[in-house]
């Protein structure tokens, strides 16, 4: 990460050198067998080393079909392939929330799962949350309530917030608190995201 | 990550054939762990069966047994009725554990597959005996203070981290393993094992074994359970100390008592002299305090975590006093 910051000075911006640079690797590595349709379930044969393999996913309520490596995770494969960048890579070890996104309606980290095994399943990120230009409420409520600082935690929170509703888990900011101990805020804007929750909750929202 | 082969399969019988047939192949459940260890570098299987679909998510009650599938997410089982309603105990291990995002996915087989969280461990630049056999502990002359203070080798402190297999050891729960020759129980106290001069080794699942389901015996221990967890943050951290307990009191005796400890020994810590002292007696503060002392014999510190030496025995006593007052 350091050094691609310094090689990044060359008019391209880190994200497009990344991009780029991962794209070198993948052509480098990638076998002519690559992108060999496999069959999705019950598939008796292992995918070869390096062989990508057919993706369906519905993300935001648009369907993708795509092939990726297995060890792709659903963090990377949003972020690098569908370009949806508002999920972010904290810790990438599920110790923090910040890549929070919602499988079939359950809140996941999204860096400890492997995009392949997410095959067939709908996937919601921050980006499809808002309908067109107005905000989903928990994100206005974030807003109003001054639920962040620095913003990097927020796409997780506010995911993870609005499965918490749904869940039920918001009788009282004690129970709030201990179901949103997945996502950490640096920043320390934890009573401020409590009070947002706690109003959508009371409002009796539904995403 | 290390690049590796997958495959998805739907059958526990074809999960089993395609172990068999490779060594070097790992099961993929939730992943929460494995996926972790991976990215570390700790583990790098060749090739990864995604289990996922094969069908094993019951969670039903059947004659005097709750029966749980080794697929089962956690959240599935805290927010079964059945389980909030008989194994309130198992709930609340299950709730006191990760976060909510980890427990929508992590399994209950996963669970009790889970990787200590050691530190050397983790640290690939590290001696351990546990990731490379004879490269020697990391953790016993150093930062020790998550470790083991029960039933420790000379190769190896580190602690079981889970606490649903802390709930289930004292549930007197039943594992029950698939294998090419047909399936096989064993009780859940012996799933895991001490380290000895084996700590590569967490538990007695054989190589080509898989978890199938728990069975686990319906008690009367639901009024007077508590599950006490002590940790260095109020939510979303590995344990301390923790404590498994259930009673059943009659007439103002114990007439079932199970107690296990966890974040204390490389595998859950059943308490069975404080067990069988309390057996029969009043559950009085005196009687608990005297089964806490019990419950310490043998126990060991290795500097940075002698304080659980006093910790392990105030739980035990506050674990026990929440599980009474319940009634």
């Amino acid at each position: 990460m350091q050094s691609s910051d310094q090689e990044s000075n060359h008019g391209d911006s880190r994200r497009d050198f990344l991009k780029k640079s991962s794209l070198i690797t993948a052509i480098a590595l990638t076998p002519s067998v690559a992108v060999k349709a496999a069959e999705n379930q019950a598939d008796e044969r292992f995918a070869e080393l390096f062989e990508k393999i057919p993706l369906n996913l519905t993300v935001n309520n648009k369907n993708y079909k795509s092939a990726v490596e297995p060890r792709v995770t659903l963090l990377d494969f949003l972020r690098e392939e569908l370009h949806l960048t508002g999920t972010k890579k904290g810790c990438d070890h599920g110790q923090c929330g910040a890549c929070t996104v919602h499988v079939d309606g359950e809140r996941v980290n999204s860096c400890l799962s492997l995009a392949v095994m997410n095959e067939g399943k709908k996937i919601t990120t921050i980006e499809g949350l808002a309908n067109g230009e107005e905000l989903h409420p928990m994100q206005a409520a974030f807003i109003k309530h001054d639920g962040f600082q620095c913003g990097y935690c927020t796409p997780g929170q506010i995911m993870s917030a609005v499965a918490c509703v749904n869940e039920g888990h918001t009788n009282s900011r004690a129970e709030i608190s201990e179901y949103m101990s997945g996502n950490i805020c640096r920043c320390g804007a934890y009573p401020n995201i409590v009070d947002a929750i706690v109003e959508v909750s009371k409002g009796g929202i539904k995403a | 990550m290390i690049n590796f082969q997958y495959l998805r399969t739907t059958t526990a019988k074809s999960a089993l054939a395609l172990l068999s047939k490779d060594k070097n192949s790992k099961f993929l459940a939730g992943g929460t762990n494995l996926i972790d260890l991976m990215k570390r570098g700790v583990t790098a299987p060749e090739k990864l069966i995604d289990i996922n679909h094969v069908p094993l998510k019951q969670i039903e009650q059947i004659g005097d047994k709750i029966v749980i599938g080794a697929l089962a997410s956690n959240t599935a089982v805290t927010e079964n009725a059945i389980i909030k309603e008989k194994l309130p105990l198992l709930a609340m291990a299950l709730n006191a554990g990760a976060s909510a995002q980890l427990r929508n996915v992590a399994t209950v087989g996963g669970n009790m597959m889970q990787r200590t969280r050691c530190g050397y461990f983790y640290d690939t630049e590290m001696p351990c005996n546990k990731r490379q056999p004879g490269s020697g502990c990391g953790a016993l002359g150093g930062f020790n203070r998550m470790h083991a203070i029960f039933g420790t080798s000379d190769k190896c402190i580190a602690v079981h981290p889970s606490d649903m297999c802390v709930a289930l050891t004292a549930l007197d729960a039943i594992v029950v393993l698939a294998g090419a020759k047909g399936e096989r129980k064993i009780l859940f106290k012996d799933f895991h094992r001490l380290a000895g001069d084996t700590p590569q080794l967490d538990n007695n699942l054989k190589a080509d074994e898989m978890i199938i389901r728990l069975e686990i015996p319906v008690n009367n221990l639901a009024k007077n359970s508590y599950y006490l967890k002590v940790r260095d943050r109020a939510s979303y951290a590995f344990a301390l100390v923790s404590v498994a307990a259930g009673m059943e009191i009659s007439n103002n005796k114990i007439t079932d008592i199970r107690l296990a400890m966890g974040g204390v020994a490389h595998k859950p810590w059943r308490l069975t002299a404080s067990e069988d002292f309390l057996k029969g007696k009043e559950p009085s503060i005196e009687n608990f305090e005297q089964a806490a002392k019990l419950a310490m014999t043998g126990a060991k510190g290795f500097g940075e975590n002698d304080f659980k030496l006093q910790m392990a025995p105030n739980s035990i006593i506050e674990a026990l006093t929440v599980a009474k007052s319940k009634a």
